[in-house]
């Protein structure tokens, strides 16, 4: 590191591993929500920083949908298992079986559940902190998060009554029963999470990377062949080559057209493209201007 | 290893009608970071409010709950990048809860854009902002004379602003400041220089933010390492390994270097600087980093590491000014926690010694203390914290109060 010069990187590094850290210090039982998507694999890499040689002072998380692509879910137990690390999952299925969740199609969308497991898990465990990897530019609502994000004992959000958050001297208090989300690449863009997993020369599931994929087009979407879905008479099944710009419910994920098939690429490409990371690929943050704040109040993370 | 600031953090200060959202959204709009959904957005928004044009300061507008009312009710984050730098603004409304939400945001930034009306020129509230940047300390301050459309792009009304700006900068002992005029609204001298300020000779803004020189916005002389938390992770590859986790708040440190540590005193050298990516020689602010010492002694969070040739105060009792932020007034029979780096202690505010008024200045000897309100305080704390002057050292000068009994952070302080 002497030889290079600080970078925009370095300055968001260090930022996310002091208040990663600081959560280490002061919550009693924290946890990392981490899902095998680009962002958390970005997470886990500064946890590393923020901790090695020691061992995480906390459990890794997924809240699982089982609605994924099945890329995302090896990547994720490869890098538990590398790390060492105590990996906890949950699924949705648990919840649905216990009748905390009741869909009408186990096909549909499942994003919209997975506050409810999540919070079923933070209870199991007594969670006091759960860090994610979302990010402040992915969305409006987001934008004006903080990052240590206070909840309610029903894990809602108040956007009207966070509490203010000053220099970098993070207020981790909470009572019994209630807990904080805490976001520490708040302050990264899509772009600075491609250019640091190119700088740390992260591996992250092949489905980021270009690659041919049965889609079928409804409205403005691509959406991807899958079990889960499969073409409506009249619908056509094309082969089309394809990214992903983030990882969900597969049900729910549009891939974009794309040929970048390395970091480098994908950088470029990132740099240049004229739609948002969310409008381009997430379905259910575009059913109103408003679906991800209603979420998050109702406490997803 | 040098800082090459290639982040900037910036804010801008302005009323609503200043055009703040328009001088945001155009920054955006013609640096190319708005996207073409965002754009579709606010395009059909603007149409069904009977705009004629886009209105570039709906780009601003966060959450449902201001999209209904037409306003902004807190601190939003925007990230763009230039191929220069990479910028975060910190975009607070211009109305009520005007200081809380200011200060907030000021906390962090390198600079400030204070946005006048030309038509208008120094206002209450340019006086407000530009007190409470110098407040907050924030290293730079760009004056934008907004809306010169509006005056024909006069030079003469121009000079007038800025002179009478300076003067009472100059009051307050402020000297980073720059000048520039520009139009939001027709996009004169943001990122493009416009046909119309011909006689305008400097920078635009976008210039300016992308060449301010930001490398001693923090402290490069005084070094001060709060630890963070303390690694041991006692597995046989590293038994006897005792690693002091933190973040360089300021100056620098090297391998060798002799260091004491606050509140104890006891002194000790610098054994290694560990990183995940290899040791360093020498590790400066604000690098995250391990630092092992040579003697083994009695170190926990909270304590600092700093280096002897410039100390800190080690004090049970200190002076601040205070920026109240919470509903709740503040009560001088209760006892309050103070965080400041990474230490937590009780506290009690000994005497309220005056409350400034923000609009003009003048000190008023007023012992209660309500939200936006900054008052002068003399804090006795529990336990010893290791302090400097916040003109000194932002991060050892600052600090939060919180409500034990809610757990809120009500007021930012800045030891004085």
């Amino acid at each position: 590191m002497n030889s290079h010069i600080f970078t925009h990187l370095d300055t968001l590094e260090s930022e996310s591993i002091h208040i990663m850290r600081e959560v280490a210090s002061e919550c009693k039982n924290p946890a990392l929500l981490f899902s095998g998507g680009k962002d958390s694999i970005v997470m886990l890499r500064l946890a590393e920083k923020a901790f090695r040689p020691c061992k995480f002072p906390f459990p890794l998380v997924h809240i699982d949908t089982e609605h994924n692509f099945p890329e995302v879910i090896a990547t994720r137990n490869k890098l538990a298992a590398d790390l060492g690390e105590r990996l906890i999952v949950r699924s949705l299925e648990d919840s649905i079986k216990r009748g905390t969740i009741v869909i009408a199609n186990p096909n549909l969308p499942r994003n919209p559940y997975q506050s409810v497991t999540l919070l079923e898990t933070i209870a199991e465990f007594g969670f006091d902190a759960c860090m994610g990897g979302a990010r402040r530019d992915e969305e409006k609502a987001r934008a004006k998060e903080r990052i240590f994000s206070f909840r309610d004992e029903f894990g809602q959000w108040d956007p009207k009554n966070q509490r203010p958050e000053l220099w970098d001297i993070y207020n981790t208090r909470v009572h019994q029963g209630e807990n904080i989300r805490v976001f520490p690449i708040s302050n990264w863009t899509e772009l600075d999470i491609w250019q640091y997993i190119g700088r740390e020369n992260l591996h992250i599931p092949s489905i980021y990377f270009a690659h041919e994929r049965e889609v079928i087009r409804r409205g403005a979407s691509v959406i991807p062949v899958s079990d889960l879905v499969q073409p409506n008479s009249g619908e056509k099944v094309e082969v089309l080559s394809v990214r992903f710009r983030t990882v969900g419910d597969v049900t729910c994920t549009a891939p974009v057209e794309s040929t970048a098939s390395n970091v480098e690429q994908i950088i470029e490409e990132t740099a240049t493209t004229r739609i948002t990371e969310r409008g381009a690929t997430r379905m259910d943050d575009q059913t109103s201007d408003a679906s991800m704040e209603l979420r998050k109040k109702e406490g997803y993370f | 290893m040098k800082n090459t600031s290639q982040l900037l953090r910036f804010i801008t200060a302005g009323s609503v009608d200043d055009g703040k959202s328009t001088l945001i959204g155009r920054l955006l709009h013609d640096s190319k970071s708005i996207y073409e959904d965002q754009f579709l957005a606010i395009s059909k928004t603007s149409e069904k409010r009977g705009m004629a044009s886009v209105d570039l300061s709906l780009l601003t507008d966060g959450l449902q709950a201001e999209r209904e009312q037409g306003i902004t009710i807190d601190v939003a984050y925007r990230y763009f990048a230039t191929p220069k730098r990479k910028f975060i603004i910190g975009d607070t409304p211009g109305h009520e809860q005007y200081t809380r939400n200011m200060v907030t945001a000021a906390s962090t930034a390198n600079l400030v854009i204070v946005l006048v009306d030309a038509r208008r020129g120094v206002m209450v509230q340019t006086r407000r902002h530009t007190y409470l940047a110098s407040l907050v300390g924030i290293p730079h301050i760009v004056l934008a004379v907004n809306k010169m459309d509006m005056v024909d792009y006069s030079e003469a009304r121009y000079d007038e602003i800025c002179a009478e700006y300076l003067a009472f900068a100059e009051q307050l002992g402020l000297h980073n400041i720059t000048c520039v005029p520009l139009s939001a609204l027709a996009g004169d001298m943001l990122v493009d220089r416009g046909e119309n300020l011909n006689w305008y000779q400097g920078a635009t803004l976008m210039e300016l933010l992308e060449n301010v020189e930001i490398d001693h916005d923090v402290n490069t002389t005084d070094f001060r390492y709060p630890v963070q938390w303390v690694c041991r992770p006692q597995t046989e590859d590293h038994h006897d390994f005792r690693g002091f986790m933190g973040r360089i708040e300021a100056g620098e440190v090297s391998v060798g270097d002799e260091i004491t540590v606050l509140p104890s005193g006891r002194t000790s050298r610098v054994r290694e600087i560990v990183t995940y990516d290899g040791n360093l020689q020498t590790a400066y602010a604000p690098q995250s980093i391990t630092i092992r010492l040579t003697e083994e002694i009695d170190i926990s969070r909270g304590d600092m590491f700093v280096k002897a040739d410039y100390l800190p105060k080690v004090a049970k009792e200190f002076n601040a000014m205070l920026c109240w932020l919470s509903e709740m007034p503040l009560d001088k029979n209760r006892k309050y926690l103070v965080k400041h780096t990474t230490r937590t202690v009780k506290c009690l505010f000994a005497s309220i010694d005056y409350r400034v008024n923000v609009n003009t200045l003048d000190q008023h000897p007023n012992s209660a203390v309500n939200m936006n309100d900054i008052v002068h305080v003399t804090i006795k704390v529990q336990q010893p914290l290791v302090v400097d002057n916040y003109d000194r050292n932002r991060a050892s000068g600052s600090f939060i109060v919180i409500d034990e009994a809610t757990n809120n952070t009500v007021a930012a302080g800045m030891i004085a």
